[in-house]
């Protein structure tokens, strides 16, 4: 229970905080962060237990989120059918992709799962009677108040973390970390490598399938360069999982706060304190300024990455005995 | 009744044959050593059975059943353990750890596995060193837990790669000590070695290769005296 203490006391403060903070923008924000503890959690599971470092999480997202849209825009039933069908149509995408990329290793694998994400985007833009294309998918949401979300993300994130735990504490997880730290010596303990790494693929693209459909829900409309973006969703996931600790349980969690908070930072100039110092002071020369940090968190994430690598190569999390240290010492 | 059978066993990497038309037979309880200078094709041959990569031609037969298409995980399901000449620890992994992934595979529980981890620690002698971490052991700990981790999936023959290899002549007694007991347990080894007083002192029979051709096979003092053996490690008596 002990162990435990820390995440149940989070727990219950989230299950009480949109009930506080009743402003629209923080709950819409919180969602987010709630999608991302989902999505980083799912990756982790992937790439810092597994081993298979994977580029294609908008893959699985950009499907899932199209099964919601799809479902209703087509065939006119409920998107949150979605929530249940999007984690197995993603798994259903994941299955031949494992089939043809486990053979690869490494860095191969990796860029694999890049050329998926590619494709499917290319094909939800160019399969216009299907998807219409570019012009993307409107649904009507079902609320209006954002709390059902907020509600429907924390089970989800929840109950991802539940799923790696459980997994972690399990023979699958023994074997997943023997495939990460070596293929070979797994092989040779009797591990079929091809068997549980499409196992492991399978556990990301449902969790990221099933998330990517509540975006759909949530959001109301979505679009090819959304969904299946490879920096706004397949990069954040692995940024989410190396800033928070790669191969931690928590690590995507913290992550997921720390990079949504800083992707509004940027988005919002500093929550618009940019745009009033700019107005304050007038000149050309802060109007540039403004305008470019607010489309600059890209760059921002590449160098944040590299201070993490270099300074926490664990993580917030992995590292966070050397993080207290280094604050005690100051 | 042999437990594996070579039946003309070769293997081509590109234009270079590294083991040509190997065979031998491995009788149930004995230690049967494997010896050939440097880059003669041992380690390729040990590869070819647990088929790290597959066979150019032959077979290799397990306990009477074909298993040269089989994939390395099958073959150790069935029951062929092997270790690394350059030890693959699982590093991020506790000594523990690393031995209950091997344990998983015939026990389902986690309390199972677990178990047979600390039983295999024990038997091999790394006890003492269950929860390091495996990236910081010393070679000769980390060529026991290779060791360990085979013994662990409960094999009925072992593959050992050079298990002597790197170790101080007090380690290599332990290592000795270790393989006999092995052996006692009812399990049949098959051990690539290049220390001699290793190979000669515990091998039953010894099967010697070089340019990945056999050129001797006997007991320890029939290869021991054997001329072509001789040649193959000394070079050419007198004359040059």
């Amino acid at each position: 229970m002990r162990e435990h203490r820390i995440p149940l006391i989070l727990l219950a403060l989230l299950l009480v905080l949109p009930l506080v903070v009743t402003e629209p923008y923080f709950q819409h924000l919180m969602i987010l962060v709630l999608l991302w503890v989902t999505i980083g959690t799912g990756w982790n599971l992937l790439a810092g237990y597994t081993g298979q470092v994977s580029f294609g999480a908008a893959a699985f997202f950009g499907v899932g989120a199209y099964t919601a849209g799809l479902l209703s825009h087509h065939l006119g039933l409920s998107a949150w059918w979605g929530m249940a069908l999007g984690g197995a149509v993603a798994v259903l995408i994941a299955f031949p992709f494992g089939w043809i990329a486990f053979p690869l290793r490494g860095a191969y694998f990796a860029l694999g799962s890049l050329a998926l994400g590619e494709v499917m985007r290319q094909v939800a833009t160019s399969w216009e009677s299907l998807t219409e294309g570019m012009v993307g998918i409107l649904i009507m949401q079902t609320f209006i108040s954002k709390l059902p979300y907020y509600y429907i993300a924390l089970a989800l994130a929840v109950g991802s973390i539940l799923l790696v735990q459980a997994v972690t504490r399990s023979k699958l997880g023994y074997y997943f970390v023997s495939i990460r730290e070596d293929q070979d010596a797994a092989a040779s303990i009797g591990i079929n490598t091809t068997k549980y790494k499409m196992i492991s693929l399978c556990m990301h693209a449902f969790l990221t399938g099933t998330a990517g459909a509540l975006y759909m829900n949530y959001m109301g409309f979505i679009d090819p360069h959304v969904v299946f973006s490879l920096h706004d969703i397949s990069i954040m996931a692995i940024l989410v999982a190396i800033v928070g600790g790669v191969g931690t349980l928590y690590g995507p969690a913290v992550g997921a706060l720390i990079m949504v908070a800083l992707q509004e930072v940027f988005r919002s100039a500093g929550f618009g304190a940019l745009q009033a110092l700019t107005d304050a002071m007038g000149g050309g020369f802060m109007t540039v300024v403004t305008k470019y940090v607010s489309q600059a968190h890209v760059l921002a994430f590449g160098i944040l990455v590299v201070v993490v690598i270099m300074n926490l190569p664990n993580g917030v999390v992995g590292d966070w005995a050397r993080i207290k240290r280094a604050f005690r010492r100051g | 009744m042999a437990i594996l059978e070579l039946h003309g066993v070769c293997k081509n990497f590109g234009g270079l044959r590294a083991v040509d038309n190997v065979s031998f037979a491995v009788e149930e309880g004995e230690i049967f050593g494997l010896i050939g200078p440097n880059g003669s094709g041992k380690t390729t041959t040990f590869n070819l059975i647990s088929h790290v990569f597959p066979v150019t031609c032959g077979k290799v037969m397990f306990k009477g059943q074909d298993i040269t298409g089989l994939k390395t995980f099958q073959i150790c399901a069935l029951g062929v353990g092997r270790t690394f000449q350059v030890v693959k620890p699982l590093k991020r992994m506790t000594v523990l750890d690393n031995v209950i992934a091997s344990a998983f595979l015939r026990h389902g529980s986690m309390k199972q596995a677990r178990a047979q981890a600390e039983k295999w620690l024990d038997f091999c002698g790394l006890t003492p060193y269950a929860g390091h971490l495996a990236r910081g052991l010393s070679i000769a700990s980390r060529k026991r837990l290779e060791i360990t981790r085979a013994m662990a999936t409960e094999p009925t023959l072992l593959l050992l790669d050079e298990t002597a290899a790197g170790l101080n002549p007090g380690e290599l007694d332990e290592a000795i000590a270790l393989i006999l007991k092995i052996r006692k347990s009812g399990v049949t080894i098959v051990i690539v070695e290049h220390i001699m007083k290793v190979i000669m002192s515990i091998s039953d029979r010894i099967h010697c290769i070089n340019h990945g051709q056999t050129i001797a096979e006997g007991t320890p003092q029939e290869v021991a005296r054997d001329s072509k053996v001789i040649e193959a490690y000394l070079g050419h008596g007198g004359g040059h």
